[in-house]
């Protein structure tokens, strides 16, 4: 697996305002990736930038999957080449089945080339592979029928951004706080649910707070983002230092990019 | 053999290249001259053989349609009533079978799946093309209970007694312009009657089809269901699309009696050049159940808010009402609940869609009379825009004479989000499939209400609709 998602001096901007100043990652199918920092500092904002959100303009860098310049295409053709954000705040669609959204999407990721119109997949076998793929996440089969992510509770909102992780398969997946708004045992769940479908095939980037999920999901990489860039990088035990000692340290080291926070969050509220 | 006519793209509204836009060539054995006066309404009734009193109501309708003005509220009517056809006479006769229908026509209907649907879950069929109903079936064992299905004219001809007694009764001519217009020059319709206890499994269905140009479509239903009888009649309507501006202005009225049930069905999608201005209104008496289902799609202008009027203790009226308006369509419908007795409930749902700068207003009435205390109406109207030239409006009525009432108003009125739009597309759906998906969803709620074979046909209707959406 050498397939890299690599990302270069990537800026971008929220109405005007610049919240990436150059964030430069470089990450392999199988690796997993730890990215922690302060609230504000620009973690959401890489994910939704890379995903393709409308409202995130780039403002210079570069995103390429294999050589295919991410950038140019638009997020449904990103999810196509092998993208995948797990929403830190997932949008409800109400009156749409969460079966019959994730057959449409399955479909789409899966046959990348599948016109609009043309056949989905079969439904005999997306029902057993999804049935399959709830029962390890422990969800009752009834969830199914809900419509998308209308009504859910916090906990069940994450399960239902993993299951589709699951469903997809992506290349790369990029969790933003999958963790958040979950109790102790949701997150061993989550943590061991997302080792067991990443393996050695999906590079991930987890952006998290705490070290929880990190358990089963031992990253390879830990980055710290600061004022919209990534300031320093080390192995699972900077994760562990931060988790435990928190960002006074960073802060201290790099005063440049700690001002820019600073005049970041004054600026406005932090978009995170 | 029919030749039809296939319709240049250029002349195409971006939505409404689909199946229905087909045009038959056909050799009608009559057709009226264009316009409308006495002369006109006279020969209607001379063609028809009608009692006198029949061609009376006629002739006194037409007066009143004369002398009302066009109504000052709703969409912009700039129709020329003079430059329309009242009458067009298709065939000579009913057809029993398909066989007895002329070729091209029955071709017509083969297209639009009736002899299909008729096969597989219908109890009973009638099939008007311009002014008569050309095709007319029923269950024999139906028969054999008692249940009459045919055209109004036929029942004119064959149950006096019942015409005499209902007809005009619930939307009298003088109720607005249009049923004044209907009542005059009225021709074809469903004319149903449910004898007492008697329950029909599986719906009774008529298709109105417009076919001629600048044509005017004017069916008369009268739907009469006795004591503790059930039914659910569904009505389909379609016309290809010319530059020209034709008028469909139906009348309907429906009587259920103490603890009976009438579920009506109106799944429309009118080309983009036909005036919809329709009356449908039903009386429902003592703990009977009135439900319109009223899908309201295509049109140059649609004005129609189908009624219940709850007269005695424990009638319930339920009307859901979907409009979707898309470019040079405007869509006023909505609903109207009167409660005339205590102890009645009624709701309204309401779901609109605009887009590509069509316009959907929901306008509705919740009405309770002196006397009418512990009532309950509820109403509940959604908008969904899906862009920024197109536009929604909600006007809703209420008039209470009564202390003891409760009503309910809720409305939204909400554009498909960008983030929605994102969280969709970030899944691998396209940004037609995303909006698609929004609203099938966002109708879902009224689409489970229908008969399997309806909700995939309503389905379909709204993809149609939705194609060309984006860019």
């Amino acid at each position: 697996m050498s397939e890299t998602l690599r990302i270069d001096g990537l800026r971008a901007a929220v109405e005007g305002k610049e919240i990436l100043t150059g964030v430069t990652l470089n990450i392999q199918r199988g690796e997993i990736h730890a990215l922690m920092g302060p609230n504000g500092s620009g973690k959401s904002t890489l994910g939704f930038a890379i995903m393709g959100h409308p409202a995130y303009e780039v403002t210079g860098g570069s995103v390429h999957l294999d050589g295919v310049d991410l950038l140019e295409l638009d997020p449904d053709e990103r999810a196509r080449a092998g993208v995948f954000l797990a929403f830190q705040r997932p949008m409800a669609i109400p009156g749409v089945k969460m079966a019959d959204f994730l057959r449409h999407a399955t479909t789409n990721v899966r046959n990348p080339e599948r016109k609009e119109g043309e056949d989905l997949i079969s439904m005999r076998e997306f029902r057993k592979e999804l049935r399959e793929k709830m029962e390890q996440l422990r969800m009752d089969p009834e969830f199914a029928r809900r419509y998308v992510n209308d009504g859910f509770s916090g906990g069940e909102m994450k399960r239902a951004e993993i299951l589709q992780m699951a469903m997809l398969r992506p290349k790369f997946a990029i969790l933003d706080e999958t963790d958040s708004g979950l109790d102790v045992d949701a997150v061993k769940l989550a943590s061991q649910s997302i080792a067991d479908i990443g393996g050695s095939e999906m590079g991930i980037l987890i952006i998290t707070h705490h070290d929880k999920l990190l358990e089963h999901n031992r990253p390879d990489f830990t980055h710290v983002m600061l004022g919209g860039r990534i300031v320093e990088s080390g192995g699972p035990e900077l994760a562990a230092e931060l988790h435990s000692q928190g960002y006074d340290r960073i802060r201290e080291k790099y005063p440049e990019a700690a001002a820019a926070e600073l005049a970041m969050q004054e600026e406005a509220a932090p978009v995170s | 053999m029919a030749t039809d006519t296939p319709v240049s793209a250029e002349k195409e509204n971006i939505g409404e290249i689909n199946k229905y836009n087909f045009r038959t060539e056909t050799k009608e054995v009559f057709k009226a001259r264009k316009g409308l006066d006495a002369e006109i309404v006279a020969q209607i009734s001379d063609l028809k053989d009608e009692p006198d009193w029949m061609r009376q109501f006629r002739l006194d309708a037409l007066k009143v349609f004369e002398s009302k003005p066009m109504p000052n509220w709703g969409g912009d009517i700039s129709l020329d009533f003079q430059d329309v056809y009242y009458y067009l006479k298709p065939t000579d006769h009913q057809g029993k079978t398909w066989d007895d229908v002329p070729d091209e026509i029955k071709e017509t209907f083969d297209k639009l799946g009736i002899p299909e649907a008729e096969k597989k879950f219908l109890a009973g069929v009638k099939a008007q093309f311009e002014s008569e109903v050309v095709y007319g079936s029923l269950q024999e064992d139906l028969a054999k209970k008692g249940v009459i299905f045919t055209d109004t004219d036929t029942a004119v001809r064959e149950h006096p007694e019942l015409l005499r007694e209902y007809f005009g009764t619930i939307i009298p001519p003088s109720d607005n312009k249009f049923a004044a217009l209907n009542s005059a020059v009225w021709s074809g319709g469903s004319f149903i009657y449910v004898p007492p206890g008697v329950k029909i499994d599986f719906p009774l269905q008529a298709y109105f089809r417009i076919n001629a140009e600048s044509m005017g479509q004017f069916e008369r239903t009268l739907i009469i269901v006795d004591e503790g009888a059930e039914v659910h009649y569904v009505e389909g309507c379609t016309a290809p699309m010319y530059t020209t501006e034709s008028l469909h202005s139906a009348v309907v009225e429906v009587i259920v009696k103490r603890q009976g049930r009438c579920r009506y069905t109106t799944i429309q999608n009118w080309a983009n050049n036909i005036y919809n201005l329709v009356t449908k209104r039903a009386v429902a008496y003592e703990d009977a159940l009135m439900e319109w289902i009223d899908g309201n799609l295509g049109s140059k202008l649609t004005m129609k808010y189908p009624a219940v009027y709850m007269m005695e203790p424990g009638a319930r009226g339920e009307i859901l009402s979907i409009a979707f308006s898309s470019a040079g369509q405007h869509q006023d419908a909505g609903a109207k609940l009167v409660h005339c007795a205590p102890n009645t409930s009624g709701s309204i749902v309401s779901k609109s869609i605009s887009k590509n700068g069509g316009r959907s207003s929901y306008r509705g009435l919740c009405k309770a009379e002196r006397g009418a205390a512990q009532t309950k109406s509820n109403v509940v109207c959604d908008a969904l825009i899906l862009d920024p030239e197109s536009r929604s409006d909600t006007y809703p009525y209420i008039e209470i004479d009564e202390q003891d009432v409760s009503v309910g108003h809720e409305a939204s009125v909400s554009r498909i989000g960008e983030e929605q739009m994102f969280y969709l597309m970030s899944r691998g759906l396209t940004e037609a499939e995303a909006s698609t998906m929004i609203v099938n969803g966002f109708i879902e709620p009224l689409i489970k209400e229908l008969p399997m074979e309806y909700a995939v046909e309503m389905n379909r209707l709204i993809q149609l609709q939705m194609e060309g959406s984006v860019g």
